[in-house]
């Protein structure tokens, strides 16, 4: 039994997520459904951990799906980049689903809420499904798969607002996956297989052609349009700050980190490094890209009164730090890129659970209207502070590594200007997360506010709100798990890319 | 590389710039979903050009034949079209519930009631 698991261990961690969200639609009240959203996203997690563990001790595995050997079948490629993304993302679900319940009956009706859980559940599974698959037209279909269940989640929110976000979410979206989709087309027309690895190999003998140039460009501006890379991010801050606050939380921390992972794998590990960034100069689009929306996110997010939009705004500016650390093209600037990915998840779904529980209690989703919150709720403020501090990049804080490594990336480069940018960028995000900071903590609630008896965010919430938090702070301090896999996965993305190329 | 044989290749750039300006430049909701529809309609005709194998016959092996046209191609667009089947049936539920928030699907309109919503 256990072997027979064990082999099927790639398989499980797309099904067991795809499984349970017919389950949630059948286990009609809310509390039976929140069981078994809960169970799946502790399972996918707790696969998603063996992944990792078997694949950094034993290397890459392989897993031909129905038994189709790959080329010609859809193969589901483990390794460490991949088992990376996946617990990322698992362990955003897994603490996000089961802790959530008092915020999620809040926000969502009754009659609805098995739906609500069955397409976070969908949403989980397609995004397990990026992460792992070694097929390039099975990535097109896993995307859409997440895109259209994250679609129908942001819509979930309040009000005619949160149905114009997600319809213009999806319209972006739509967009984007054609964009991918056509790509996948002509790498398919120009090398005759849709197998990741099979193309990588074939692509030599094609690059020269116009075909496979536009294939490259159709693929990053698509995946560019999914990760809301400047200037292709407008539809975020609208989503994530009119969706339910779980669906922001779980969203923020996970749906662009696996477009940051497809980014990356199709630039290095299909075309490989050497074409991507010495042929055809993409580093000349992208650096600039990523450069001006850790500008524009952090000046955007300073402006915003809707706290939830602040943050969704600074989602805009890390995504942009993620792509410039991946764009760098060195060992330090993937490993940024990793750390980063690993960081952001964290600190992000830390900081939308703190907003969502402040708006449990207070209603308040202005800054203005935090005035106080510091005081009735003193916990989840911490908690909110701790988070913040990690996203500024504080020393001892998951933040600061790939802050530093991203520095480092840029000094190796002598690109000051984009040193200059990853510390102004910085400073940004301490003026936005000290405002809030300031209005919650320093300032005197209004005198016609409810009473000031302290009253906490949701156990739940807060207990979630606290496990991301401190998981941000030891990673700051204990650095092997996060930069000791990504150093490898870095060079590991570079060398294939050099080998191929030789 | 004849222009009379490359006669779809045109028909695909033609179908895809129209849709996309047709989703970019549209006010009206119902014709941004459909300026999309239109998008994806020109990547379908794109693959199942790829799929075209002169003096292919249908992929169904016969005795007698040697000459087939390629499968899977037609399996590809047949996953995206339900793809973007859904979609479709997604954005147009979701203007269904912005018509009933905000009266209408014309853009312009509903910009206007959000903008006087936010000042209020």
């Amino acid at each position: 039994m256990i072997t027979i698991i064990s082999e099927h261990l790639p398989a499980l961690q797309v099904v067991i997520p795809l499984i349970c969200a017919p389950l949630c639609v059948l286990a009609r009240p809310g509390r039976a459904a929140h069981a078994v959203a809960a169970i799946g996203a502790a399972a996918s997690f707790a696969i998603a951990a063996l992944l990792l563990l078997e694949v950094s001790e034993q290397g890459a595995r392989s897993y031909a799906l129905g038994g189709w050997a790959a080329p010609w079948g859809i193969e589901y490629r483990v390794d460490p980049l991949s088992a990376f993304v996946l617990v990322i993302v698992t362990a955003v679900a897994a603490v996000v689903f089961p802790l959530t319940r008092a915020s999620v009956e809040r926000e969502v009706e009754a009659e609805r809420r098995h739906l609500f859980y069955a397409l976070l559940m969908l949403s989980l599974a397609g995004m397990a499904g990026i992460a792992i698959t070694g097929d390039l037209f099975n990535l097109f279909v896993f995307l859409e798969i997440a895109s259209l269940a994250a679609y129908v989640l942001v819509a979930f929110g309040r009000g005619g607002r949160a149905k114009l976000a997600a319809l213009r979410y999806l319209v972006a979206g739509t967009v984007g996956a054609t964009f991918v989709l056509i790509g996948i087309g002509l790498l398919y027309a120009t090398t005759g297989t849709l197998n990741m690895e099979d193309i990588a190999m074939r692509l030599p003998q094609v690059r020269q052609s116009v075909a496979v140039k536009s294939a490259f460009a159709f693929l990053v501006i698509g995946v560019a349009i999914k990760m809301a890379l400047y200037p292709l991010h407008a539809w975020l801050p609208n989503a994530y700050a009119a969706a339910p606050a779980v669906v922001s939380a779980f969203l923020a921390g996970s749906s662009t980190k696996v477009a940051v992972y497809a980014l990356i794998r199709v630039v290095f590990g299909v075309f490989g490094a050497d074409y991507s960034f010495a042929r055809l100069s993409v580093d000349w689009v992208l650096l600039p890209c990523a450069a001006l929306g850790v500008i524009v996110g952090g000046v955007a997010a300073l402006y915003q009164r809707d706290v939830r939009k602040m943050f969704a705004w600074s989602s805009v500016a890390q995504v942009a730090y993620m792509a410039l650390g991946a764009t760098l093209a060195s060992a330090a600037g993937l490993t940024a890129a990793l750390v980063h990915m690993m960081n952001h998840a964290l600190m992000k779904a830390a900081i939308f659970l703190a907003l969502g529980g402040i708006a449990y209690r207070t209603g308040a989703l202005g800054v203005d209207a935090l005035a106080g919150a510091g005081r009735r709720m003193p916990l989840t403020l911490a908690g909110f502070v701790v988070a913040s501090l990690g996203l500024v990049g504080v020393p001892f804080t998951a933040g600061f590594v790939s802050k530093w490594y991203l520095l480092r990336a840029a000094l190796e480069r002598d690109a000051w200007l984009l040193v200059a940018v990853v510390v102004a960028g910085t400073l940004l995000t301490v003026l936005y997360a000290g405002r809030i900071v300031e209005a919650a903590c320093l300032r005197a609630p209004h005198p016609a506010a409810a009473p000031r008896r302290r009253e906490e965010a949701p156990l739940g919430v807060l207990g979630a709100l606290w496990l991301l938090a401190a998981a941000s702070v030891w990673l700051g301090v204990d650095t092997s798990l996060t930069v000791g896999i990504a150093e490898r996965v870095a060079e590991g993305l570079l060398e294939s890319a050099a080998a191929r190329w030789r | 590389m004849s222009l009379s044989g490359s006669w779809y290749h045109i028909a695909v750039v033609l179908l895809m710039v129209t849709g996309l300006y047709v989703v970019m430049v549209n006010t009206n909701l119902v014709k941004k979903v459909l300026g999309l529809n239109i998008f994806q309609t020109s990547v379908f005709v794109f693959y199942i050009g790829l799929g075209k194998v002169e003096g292919g016959t249908a992929p169904i092996l016969a005795p007698g034949f040697t000459h087939y046209a390629n499968p899977l191609p037609h399996v590809l667009i047949l996953t995206a079209i339900v793809v973007g089947v859904a979609t479709t049936a997604l954005a147009l539920s979701l203007i269904v519930g912005i018509h009933r928030a905000y009266r209408s699907v014309e853009e312009d309109d509903i910009e206007g009631e959000e903008r006087s919503a936010a000042d209020r």
